[in-house]
């Protein structure tokens, strides 16, 4: 038996303040349900301990779920520290509260899907299937 | 399958010796996925290992360990050591994927440039854990790390034999919850050179100590005795004794009237269990590839074959695919 495929590594963490971490749960679930590796971190990560574990584990793909608000500071910190670490080739996506008028100032600094309240875990799951980076 | 990419193994191979974490952290996921390129990498930096401390942390699911590891690293990153974490959980046998929450209990120690923290899911790759836990715990190793820890929950062979593969395995147990028949059971008593009792702040401690202590004296042990400590991992206190004691195991393997002969059985159980890996895998990628398997299955399956003779004519099917090759 030749180990074609290895799960998909996935990393949900939660930057920044908000001890609400429910939203972020309930997606690492549906993750690990549909067959990936999920690495959670737990509540209140910096944007370098973040990018630190993204790097230790070797994910695909980073997911943060954010209900303080301050998702147009922390974001662009958390992709900084990635890019000073050299990874430059993982899929973000966001999740939480994030009024649609910052949508796409997040998509431009590199997140390719954003999910607020009411997703159906199916649409993140086929998200992260489609458009996670090939490994060996 | 696709067309794999190249992977550049001189420059992983340079990269780990180096200290660069990011050709450590995917060199691990090439041994993992037990790639090509995972094997080249292991046959060409085992030559570098020996240097780091290999501690085993096993217990029942709930025992403290990823806090007791997380404490262990702490109180070692204080004595000037650098460490290397593994952390194995296990994957869903319905799905294959998991959730690994290791970093939860060792948040701070993300931070810190002298330890590197790896979640590793199970995988239920037909015995291939050990295969692929001790072989991420080597390039940690051939990456310098002066300690090596190995969490696994000690729940089957596969987890005790993860255990086996480090040079001092650490017993974790708690007070109360039936852990003297659990230890018994899972075999683990007989792997465990250091045992702790932790959560030693909850009523009943003593008591734990006390039963290890009676098992103990029934066990078939050699010349080293295992201590029986007490901690708790969430304040730390007990954490320093239980490093000194792993300590004197190191020591005493390395120096001990036994040495030479701790090492080639350690070396035993190690090759061992990789063959055993290997030998499973291809036997039944052979057995299955024949037909043997499928057409045995389904007289077992009608009951009108015992499975134990079909398991025989199975072994028979799998030397006649080996012999044709």
């Amino acid at each position: 038996m030749v180990t074609t495929g290895a799960p998909i590594r996935v990393l949900i963490a939660k930057p920044g303040l908000d001890g609400h971490d429910r939203g972020a749960k309930v997606v690492a679930r549906a993750l690990r349900d549909a067959g990936m590796e999920v690495i959670y971190t737990g509540i209140r990560q910096t944007p370098q301990m973040i990018a630190e574990a993204a790097l230790q584990e070797d994910v695909q793909v980073v997911g943060l779920s954010i209900l303080s608000g301050a998702h147009l500071e922390l974001f662009p910190r958390v992709v900084e520290e990635l890019k000073s670490r050299g990874i430059d080739d993982v899929l973000l996506f966001a999740g939480g509260i994030i009024p649609n008028e910052d949508i796409p100032k997040i998509n431009e600094i590199g997140f390719k899907g954003v999910f607020g309240p009411g997703t159906d875990t199916n649409d993140i799951i086929e998200f992260v299937r489609n458009n996670a980076p090939a490994r060996t | 399958m696709s067309n794999a990419p190249t992977v550049d193994t001189d420059a992983l191979v340079q990269g780990i010796l180096d200290g660069n974490r990011r050709s450590l952290s995917r060199a691990i996921s090439h041994v993992e996925a037990d790639t090509p390129a995972g094997r080249e990498l292991l046959a060409r930096l085992y030559p570098r290992t020996g240097h780091a401390q290999v501690i085993g942390i096993t217990g029942s699911a709930g025992a403290g360990k990823s806090t007791l590891v997380g404490a262990i690293a702490r109180e070692q990153r204080k004595r000037g050591r650098t460490v290397g974490i593994v952390a194995v959980d296990p994957s869903s046998p319905f799905s294959h994927g998991a959730i690994l929450g290791d970093r939860i209990r060792m948040q701070d120690l993300t931070a810190d440039g002298g330890v590197f923290l790896r979640s590793m899911a199970s995988r239920g790759n037909l015995g291939g854990l050990s295969e692929s836990a001790t072989g991420v715990a080597d390039l940690l190793d051939a990456a310098g790390f002066d300690v090596v820890l190995i969490e696994t929950v000690g729940a089957g062979q596969d987890e005790v034999e993860v255990a086996n593969a480090a040079g001092t395995t650490v017993l974790v147990a708690n007070p109360g919850g039936g852990d003297e028949v659990q230890s018994m059971k899972a075999g683990l008593m007989e792997v465990a050179q250091v045992m702790v009792v932790n959560k030693a702040d909850l009523a009943g401690a003593d008591t734990a100590v006390t039963q290890l202590r009676a098992l103990l004296a029934i066990a078939d042990l050699g010349a080293w005795r295992p201590p029986i400590l007490k901690a708790t991992a969430r304040t730390g206190e007990g954490v320093p004794e239980l490093i000194d004691a792993i300590d004197s195991h190191q020591e005493f393997i390395k120096t001990s009237e036994h040495a030479e002969e701790e090492r080639r059985k350690h070396a035993e159980r190690q090759l061992v269990a990789i063959a055993r890996a290997i030998l499973h895998r291809e036997a039944l990628s052979a057995a299955s590839q024949s037909g043997a398997l499928q057409d045995l299955v389904s007289v077992v399956a009608d009951r009108t074959r015992d499975p134990r003779s079909a398991a025989e004519e199975l072994l028979v099917a799998v030397r006649r695919e080996w012999a044709g090759r």
